[in-house]
């Protein structure tokens, strides 16, 4: 199982062969090493998994850790190059690099005809070593290490497309927001050390499970600074701004990084950290509430945008928000649940969109696509199968993961607001409503209405297989992923939430038992069948107005003109920001560069470049280029030395 | 101090101040060289005498240091001399002026 750790290193092989050398390797070459890196990693993953499971005794997991090499060791700081397997950091393993072997393999197609192929695998080869290190690592700074070498990937591949402009200032954009996040990160891992003593997860999980004479207001601020790491990681409200430009990149990327894997980094790590958050109540329900907001709050402007991919854009957002929704009522599994299936229903879609796209010639406006259903048929089934997972269609994998967060929300009476359960069930009910609409809308848009381009001069045409195998696999996962763990209601054995128990522990060992426990079952019912219910109106009202009553939007957008320019618009977020920090922060930019960076920096340099210049000026005549002049000054200046001597002797 | 040791300093600040001079007014640089040669040999003169004058054997050691880095210093200087005129096809050590200031 130790050879866990190689997953990392396959990657960075590829990315060193591919960095180094890919510009002299033929393309086919390039693209066979980044994916079968990746499958190699894959494979590690799926060895240390079997064996795992192999090594363990029925039910109970428990967890290995193994210290690969010492990294810093000063005073009672000691950090290890180590890692903690157990059943959390397995399945993240295990879905970090599938999803990755599989977009490898689709980027192969899509990016086919790229000048930068080598770059792009290489970076893509960096971020799948990076994120198996976050997921892996068995302490915060190593972890912190894998956070940032994700952030850094997804900078450099959001600005792949160097030469537009629009990419680079996206990726700016990203990291300087993900910085902002990282900062509360930082303190928060400063705070654990300097309160704790370690960094070391089992150690601090160790500490922490019996009584400690730390305060509770010490842990809420705590766990609030290593919140706001993962809301700026997770682009949660009010840091999420940076995910809709993400999607300047290429689309394997925005399915990869900013979809299945690297935004979900936040979920993995407020889990990974459950015993500390479960100390603080308020922090936890901080977590839930913001989730919840995000969740309704992305999911209304996914209604109204007309990017096929800036559409997902906030839609991964909102699923993001269910997964800390469900996080912060404690029901850790449940989140990594949603996590693991959304990265494969997440990923298919942002896959098919760019298989669209790249059917389309380039065109990304869902208003100038329409009836592709006949021309990319393969692609129309993958779509509308990750729709429906994603929407929560009965027996799909969304319907089981975002069914069992309802259904805990449904359950949950958090000590500090009571009734705060109730309420973020029908914030979550609300936004399975907005999520089933704007992904039909999308549906009915891209694929169901007449063209509403040049049918004779776009020809749209089907995608290669090389994209269209990855998309039935991942069809495969958004499929079936969700019978790792059915409801109880089903009296079918659930096999993800006991695996993931031991690691999430704590509100779990209680929390599963709740979900099984009988008297439950008719609780869970309702809110099963309410969510089905809500899901089948969110379709059926969009195929009413895009379907049924197509033309009828454009009424709607005149009655309803305010809010639908206030969606649009993204409820003014980028504008307030540009207002109120980035314009006076440029002015105050403006002012510092006028006065301290030309007046005094540059002054005092170009003072002394001045002064050395004027004594060069001064002296150069003397330096004529005639020999002779030069004997002349040797000479008396030997002269002169003798007559000082003969002076100063007296 | 004996007399030969006096007439011997006075001959060495003769050619030194002979070759100092031809440094400075001559322009052919292979003059120029016989001169600093003039100069080195003065030098030399010097030394020997002031060894003859304190019995010291290190003087004229340091006459023979001096005429071989004199030899050293002719090789380096002939071959600049070659080049430059290879270069120019006059060794007129006035116009060689190109590192004025």
């Amino acid at each position: 199982m130790q050879c866990i750790h190689f997953a990392i290193w396959w990657p960075l092989l590829g990315l060193l062969v591919n960095g180094l050398f890919g510009r002299h390797l033929p393309r086919k070459l390039v693209g066979f090493i980044g994916c079968f890196t990746v499958f190699l990693s894959f494979m590690c993953s799926l060895y240390a998994f079997v064996m795992y499971l192999g090594s363990q005794t029925l039910g109970v997991f428990a967890e290995y850790e193994y210290y690969i090499l010492p990294w810093i060791q000063v005073a009672d700081l000691r950090l290890d190059y180590g890692f903690l397997v157990d059943p959390l950091s397995l399945l993240m393993a295990l879905t970090v690099s599938l999803v990755s072997f599989l977009v490898h393999v689709y980027s192969m197609g899509y990016m086919a005809d790229d000048d930068g192929y080598p770059r792009f695998f290489a970076y893509m080869n960096l971020f799948v070593a990076m994120m198996l290190t976050l997921v892996l690592a068995n302490n915060l700074v190593l972890m912190f290490i894998g956070w940032e070498g994700v952030g850094l990937c997804s900078y450099l591949l959001i600005g792949y497309w160097y030469r537009k402009q629009a990419p680079p200032l996206a990726g700016m954009k990203a990291f300087v927001l993900n910085r902002l996040g990282d900062f509360g990160f930082l303190i928060g891992i400063f705070l654990v050390f300097w309160y704790l003593h370690s960094v070391n997860f089992t150690v601090l999980r160790e500490k922490l499970s019996g009584p400690t004479e730390l305060g509770p207001y010490l842990f809420t601020t705590i766990a609030l600074f290593l919140f706001l790491g993962a809301i700026g990681k997770s682009a949660q409200f009010p840091l999420h701004v940076w995910l809709p430009d993400a999607m300047e990149g290429p689309t394997p990327v925005s399915a990869l990084i900013h979809a299945a894997t690297m935004v979900t980094a936040g979920v993995y790590m407020v889990c990974r950290l459950n015993f500390l958050f479960t100390w603080s109540g308020f922090a936890l329900l901080a977590v839930a509430f913001l989730g919840g907001f995000t969740a309704i709050f992305a999911a209304s402007i996914a209604l109204v945008h007309n990017d096929i991919k800036r559409v997902l854009a906030y839609s991964t957002i909102s699923q993001l928000g269910y997964m800390f929704l469900a996080a912060g009522l404690g029901a850790f599994w449940i989140a990594i649940f949603h996590l693991f299936t959304h990265a494969f229903f997440k990923a298919l879609l942002f896959l098919s969109s760019g298989a669209v796209i790249h059917g389309m010639h380039g065109e990304q406006d869902m208003r100038k696509m329409g009836g592709l259903a006949k021309y990319m048929p393969q692609t129309y089934w993958n779509y509308l199968i990750g729709a429906m997972a994603i929407s929560g269609i009965p027996l799909l994998a969304g319907f089981f993961s975002k069914d069992a967060i309802l259904f805990a929300a449904f359950g949950a009476r958090p000590e500090v607001l009571r009734s705060a359960g109730a309420i973020l069930w029908a914030v979550g009910v609300a936004t399975a409503l907005l999520t089933a609409f704007y992904m039909f809308r999308q549906m009915y848009l891209v694929f169901l209405t007449a063209p509403r381009f040049d049918e004779q001069k776009l020809r749209p045409h089907e995608a290669p297989w090389v994209m269209l195998v990855p998309l039935w696999l991942l069809s495969v996962g958004s499929v079936f992923g969700g019978y790792l763990a059915l409801p109880a209601l089903f009296r079918l054995p659930n096999l993800l939430g006991p695996f993931l128990q031991r690691t999430l522990a704590l509100a779990g060992e209680e929390a599963a038992a709740e979900v099984h426990r009988a008297g439950e079952l008719l609780g869970e019912g309702i809110s099963m069948v309410v969510s089905v219910v809500v899901v089948l109106i969110g379709v059926v009202l969009a195929h009413y107005l895009y379907r049924m009553r197509w033309g009828i939007t454009e009424r709607l957008k005149r009655v309803f003109a305010v809010p639908y320019r206030i969606l649009l618009n993204k409820y003014y977020v980028d504008e307030l920001y540009d207002s109120a920090l980035v314009a006076p922060g440029r002015t105050f930019a403006e002012a510092v560069d006028q006065v301290v960076d030309r007046g005094i920096v540059d002054g005092l340099v170009n003072l002394v470049a001045f002064i050395l210049g004027a004594a060069g000026q001064l002296l150069r005549p003397l330096q004529t280029g005639f020999v002779r002049n030069y004997a002349w000054y040797i000479g008396s200046g030997a002269v002169a030395l003798v007559i000082i001597l003969w002076l100063v002797r007296g | 101090m004996e007399r030969i040791v006096v007439y011997s300093l006075v001959l060495s600040g003769l050619l030194f101040s002979m070759g100092m001079l031809g440094v400075v007014v001559r322009r052919h640089p292979l003059v120029m060289f016989m001169c600093i040669e003039l100069m080195l040999n003065a030098a030399n003169l010097a030394f020997i005498a002031f060894a003859w004058h304190l019995q010291e054997v290190s003087g004229q050691v340091y006459a023979l240091i001096v005429m071989a880095v004199a030899a050293a210093e002719v090789a380096v200087g002939l071959a600049i001399i070659v080049a430059v005129y290879r270069y120019r096809a006059d060794v007129d050590i006035d116009d060689v002026s190109t590192l004025r200031g």
